[in-house]
């Protein structure tokens, strides 16, 4: 094993600071392993799969939701520059459409990128759009197939795509295979002798990029920066750019793969910093540390607030959970800057939150979190995305839910679009430009990868990508289509809200704000799945679809005839009792939406089926 | 449960003050029908009935034991099952010589007896009558031969009506016809005739029950498997409706949700004592008690029930002692399935609201409302556990 250079005293051209670019299942993550046990930061005895990968969602969807940074001591085993001995900080990037934010701040943390494709299936969508943001931060690429191991991989047909889509020669492209380890020495090697060093200016006043920050229970927030100029050292008081705060720095290290405390970090450095502080939002990603008794006057650039882009009504199944829930809600905060939430009444779901979320992903992952972590039983209700209503009066309100839409006086309806790209064997572009017309879509483009494999692009309301587009994609492609979007602005639509009334009474969780050809169809299938699921009461109940106070779909639950035990019983009075105790207790259960009984159940269930988060499920490896 | 089956001191204090029955429970069928869940046995379950009477009688004495000299009379014996006529009636009379040597039967009481329309002769009948029996209770269910096929029943579609004739040749003044409504395959015209068979044999009591699919039975696994199909709660109401239309046409009035009579004389005072919070005592396995606000039940198996007879000790498997809240809710339940209901003084503010909402709604009399009493219409009749449940604590 090389001897490791000191963490904070590494001459920048020693560092090469890069990040692996790759799909959801194209093995980033054995690949990672293997650089760990390659640079020997982890002997075999330690090494647990996917190392990095912490969170048990994470391990068990094979995804990665937050980044972490991994300095790897490394001597070029073969060709030129062999023996030199240099450092390597990996800096694991999160895989999934809705963090592209958080994607871009890592990005720009490095000078180089592993572009990593399965040489069975080629390159997907998302992994095709953040190899673009790689580009535009001027990145170098090294591209690499992975699995050639596969029986079903097809290296050369993939190396010819890689090249045209980065402009390289096939051959060009390294062949890995992380599961058995062939070719990562060499492409070790590669990296120390294409990636650049990074450049900076080591006497200028400090400036580090914070691309990641991470809720330790045990020692607050860990928040991890690349330094671009000047030095951190660990008796300095650190300044937050972007709000100004002064924090006491308690500790600063590097990863490798377990913290090492260290005197500093210089320039081109990676590595994390320990203030104390409990939230992650007073050390957000994209924001730039300096130091408090020389501090820098201008802040890195490409800061952004995380702002939500999808929002949904979480209610516990049992009332008396709020409680627990809001704690929980508090907890999760604490490390996650994107997760938003205030206190919400539904008629029909009782105490519950309006989160809002950077998307579909992020919201499954909170659910699922609060579910597994907290032990809660929740109910989402349907994602829905902000609107910005303009008023006949000139006002302008901002919509996150659809009890919010105003009525009447609307003059113009504003939707989120996203810039949305799909990949998909030729065979299936008609499916795929079908859905995405269905859907509102403006095609913008569209191009061969190679022979068999097409790029469209489109521009799509937010609004249609969040219920079941995703599901629908897969399904009409067998599983082949990729999708990756990013938002783009804003666009005029011609949108209503429909409300579903339950015996003349509005049912606030079915709101929702629909585009006006599709109301009907919306109305029409709400209506009939409420009719399946609410029981039949002692009066007809008419269920009404409405926009405004014209009724556009309605169902009828008949009344209910016989609720009377005709059997005789006997002297078994008691059993009689319980029974009727037990009916007593599920009445005590049920959701009063006027004088209709509704079991939560039927909630429950009306919500589960056209949520539209549940979609993006299929997305991590099982 | 205490092995002597001793009862609180005060729940015996006031025995038969609201009336005082006997149950007694026989527990054998020559078949078990597909729909029956009841503590029944067949020979092959290896139950005899040879020697159940005493058994029996040995229950008996330990119940005079409890009850020592505070009840004041027997107003009404049923004996219910299973199919007591299983029994031969010498054996059924000596049972009801031991009740009145032990308490004494009250001059008028009503002594009832189910019984097959199979398992009954014009000698039995008569036999029945001499021993004391004033009452009998045939299980006719339908005159629709594929209905009783349904059911398992082993009688032809003509037999319970003759069996109803031949009870009151032998001198039973008051004779039941019991139905079912609501199985598989029975059409309205199916019930239409069975109601009429029941009316033309001159009866002066009617029960009609809905099938009930009970979990466990043969009947529910047929349903499962989806050889038959399940009971429709719609057609249930239609078959009340038609049931009531028809009794009270030919005179039988409701005096509880499922029970016609001729008169008053023709009520079933037994079944009445269980819902008008009487006492009585159930002798036989798994029969029921009640007794001053104590309810308790017998071991079910004939085999443990006997052993635990000859061992000294009570065949009593559990009981509860009602609070006052459950003794109310039992009130409510029972009282307002009959034709006199609930006075509205025992509701609380809450039932009081939602008694309320019932008029409004038609499912309480207005007239008797007026008068102080929750009584059921007969929409309200169909839904009265929608009814007993809001009007509940």
């Amino acid at each position: 094993m090389p001897p490791t250079p000191n963490a904070g005293a590494t001459a920048p051209e020693r560092i090469r600071n890069f990040c692996i670019i790759a799909h959801i299942d194209h093995g980033k993550s054995t690949l990672a392993d293997r650089m760990l046990q390659l640079t020997e930061v982890v002997d075999a005895r330690q090494m647990r799969a996917q190392y990095l990968d912490r969170m048990d969602i994470e391990r068990e969807r094979g995804i990665t939701i937050k980044s972490q940074a991994v300095r790897m001591p490394w001597r070029v085993r073969e060709g030129g520059r062999v023996g030199e001995d240099s450092v390597l900080n990996m800096i694991d990037t999160p895989g999934h459409v809705d963090f592209t934010y958080e994607v871009s701040r890592s990005l720009a943390a490095c000078e180089g990128a592993v572009l990593l494709v399965d040489a069975a299936q080629g390159i997907e969508a998302q992994t095709l759009a953040n190899l673009y943001l790689a580009l535009e931060n001027d990145l170098t690429i090294i591209p690499v197939l992975n699995k050639i191991d596969l029986p079903a991989a097809q290296p050369d047909k993939y190396a010819e795509e890689l090249a045209h889509l980065i402009g390289c020669q096939p051959e060009d492209c390294l062949r890995v295979s992380g599961k058995t380890g062939e070719g990562v020495s060499h492409l070790l090697d590669e990296i120390v002798r294409q990636i650049p060093a990074p450049v900076g200016d080591a006497q200028a006043p400090a400036r580090a990029m914070i691309f990641d920050s991470v809720y330790d229970v045990y020692r607050g927030v860990v928040t991890y920066v690349r330094v671009i100029d000047g030095r951190i050292e660990a008796r300095d008081r650190i300044k937050m750019m972007s709000t100004g705060a002064v924090h006491e720095l308690l500790e600063i290290g590097v990863i490798s793969p377990e913290p090492i405390k260290g005197q500093g970090l210089g320039v081109g450095e990676v590595g994390y910093l320990m203030t104390g502080v409990k939230d992650v939002r007073q050390s957000r990603v994209g924001d730039t540390v300096t130091i408090n008794t020389r501090p820098a006057t201008e802040a890195l650039g490409g800061y952004k607030d995380p702002k939500p882009m999808v929002y949904s009504g979480l209610y516990p199944i049992d009332g008396s959970d709020y409680p627990d829930l809001r704690d929980a809600l508090d907890k999760l905060k604490l490390n996650d800057a994107a997760l938003s939430y205030e206190p919400e009444t539904s008629a029909a779901l009782g105490f519950g939150f309006r989160c809002g979320f950077l998307g579909l992903l992020h919201l499954e992952i909170i659910r699922e979190r609060l579910e597994r972590e907290f032990d809660l039983d929740l109910i989402s209700t349907s994602p829905n995305v902000v609107y910005r209503v303009n008023l006949e009066d000139g006002g302008e309100v901002t919509v996150t839910n659809p009890s919010e839409y105003p009525s009447g006086k609307v003059a113009q309806v504003f939707e989120p679009i996203v810039r949305a790209t799909v990949l998909t064997p030729n065979d299936y572009v008609g499916a795929v430009m079908e859905l995405c017309q269905g859907r509102r879509g403006t095609l913008q483009g569209m191009d061969y990868l190679s022979a068999d494999r097409v790029e469209l692009r489109y521009t799509l309301p937010l609004a249609e990508i969040i219920f079941d587009f995703f599901d629908q994609l897969k399904s009409r492609t067998k599983g082949y289509a990729s999708l990756d979007y990013e938002p783009s602005g804003e666009q005029q639509a011609d949108l209503v809200k429909v409300d579903i009334l339950l015996h003349g009474e509005p049912v606030d969780a079915f709101s929702a704000i629909v585009h006006k050809d599709k109301a009907y169809n919306y109305g029409v299938a709400i209506a009939a799945k409420l009719r399946s699921l609410i029981p039949r009461q002692q009066f007809e109940v008419p269920i009404q679809a409405a926009i405004g106070n014209r009724v556009i779909a309605r169902e009828t639950i008949r009344a209910i005839r016989k609720d009377v035990l005709a059997k005789c019983y006997g002297g078994d009075i008691t059993r009689k009792r319980k029974l009727l105790e037990k009916q007593k207790e599920g009445k005590k259960r049920m959701k009063m939406v006027g004088r209709v009984e509704v079991p939560q159940e039927a909630f429950i269930a009306a919500l589960s089926t056209s949520d539209g988060g549940a979609d993006q499920r299929g997305t991590g490896k099982k | 449960m205490p092995a002597d089956g001793e009862l609180p001191a005060e729940a015996v204090a006031d025995v038969g003050a609201r009336g005082f029955g006997v149950y007694v429970h026989v527990p054998f069928c020559a078949s078990r029908c597909g729909y029956c869940d009841f503590n029944t046995y067949t020979a092959g379950e290896g139950v005899d009935p040879a020697g159940y009477a005493d058994t029996v009688l040995t229950e008996l004495a330990l119940a005079g034991r409890v009850l020592g000299g505070s009840v004041p009379r027997v107003d009404t014996v049923f004996f219910g099952g299973g199919t007591p006529t299983l029994l031969p009636p010498g054996e059924l009379g000596r049972i009801l010589e031991g009740i009145d040597r032990t308490w004494g039967l009250a001059a008028d009481a009503e002594v009832t007896t189910e019984a097959n329309p199979e398992s009954v002769t014009p000698a039995s009948l008569a036999q029945l009558r001499r021993a004391g029996f004033t009452r009998i209770s045939l299980g006719m269910q339908s005159t629709a031969a594929h209905v009783l096929r349904v059911l398992d029943r082993r009688h032809s579609p003509g037999r319970a009506a003759a069996a109803a004739a031949e009870a009151r040749d032998a001198g039973f003044e008051h004779v039941n016809l019991d139905l079912i409504y609501g199985t598989p395959g029975e059409t309205s015209a199916d019930f239409s005739g069975s109601l009429t068979a029941a009316l033309d044999a001159g009866v002066d009591h009617v029960s009609a029950y809905a099938l009930i699919v009970e979990d466990g039975t043969r009947l529910a696994a047929r349903m499962r498997r989806g050889e038959l199909p399940y009971p429709d709660d719609d057609v249930a109401a239609d078959r009340y409706l038609a049931a009531d239309y028809a009794l009270s046409g030919a005179g039988l009035d409701w005096y509880e949700v499922s029970n016609w009579a001729a008169s008053e004389a023709g009520r079933c005072r037994h079944n009445l004592v269980y819902w008008t919070g009487g006492d009585w005592w159930g002798l036989g396995p798994g029969a029921h008690s009640h007794v001053g606000g104590v309810r308790w039940w017998n071991v079910k198996h004939p085999g443990t029930y006997a052993g635990r007879l000859a061992e000294g000790r009570s065949p009593g498997h559990g009981r509860e002692l009602l609070t006052a809240q459950e003794r109310q809710v039992e009130d409510v339940m029972l009282r307002l399935r009959l034709v006199d209901g609930l006075p509205l003084s025992t509701l609380d503010d809450a039932g009081r609201e939602a008694a309320g909402r019932a008029l409004a709604d038609g499912l309480l009399d207005p007239e008797r409302f007026d008068r102080g009493r929750a009584v059921l219409t007969l929409r309200g009749r169909l839904l009265a556990d929608a009814v007993i449940r809001d009007l509940l604590p």
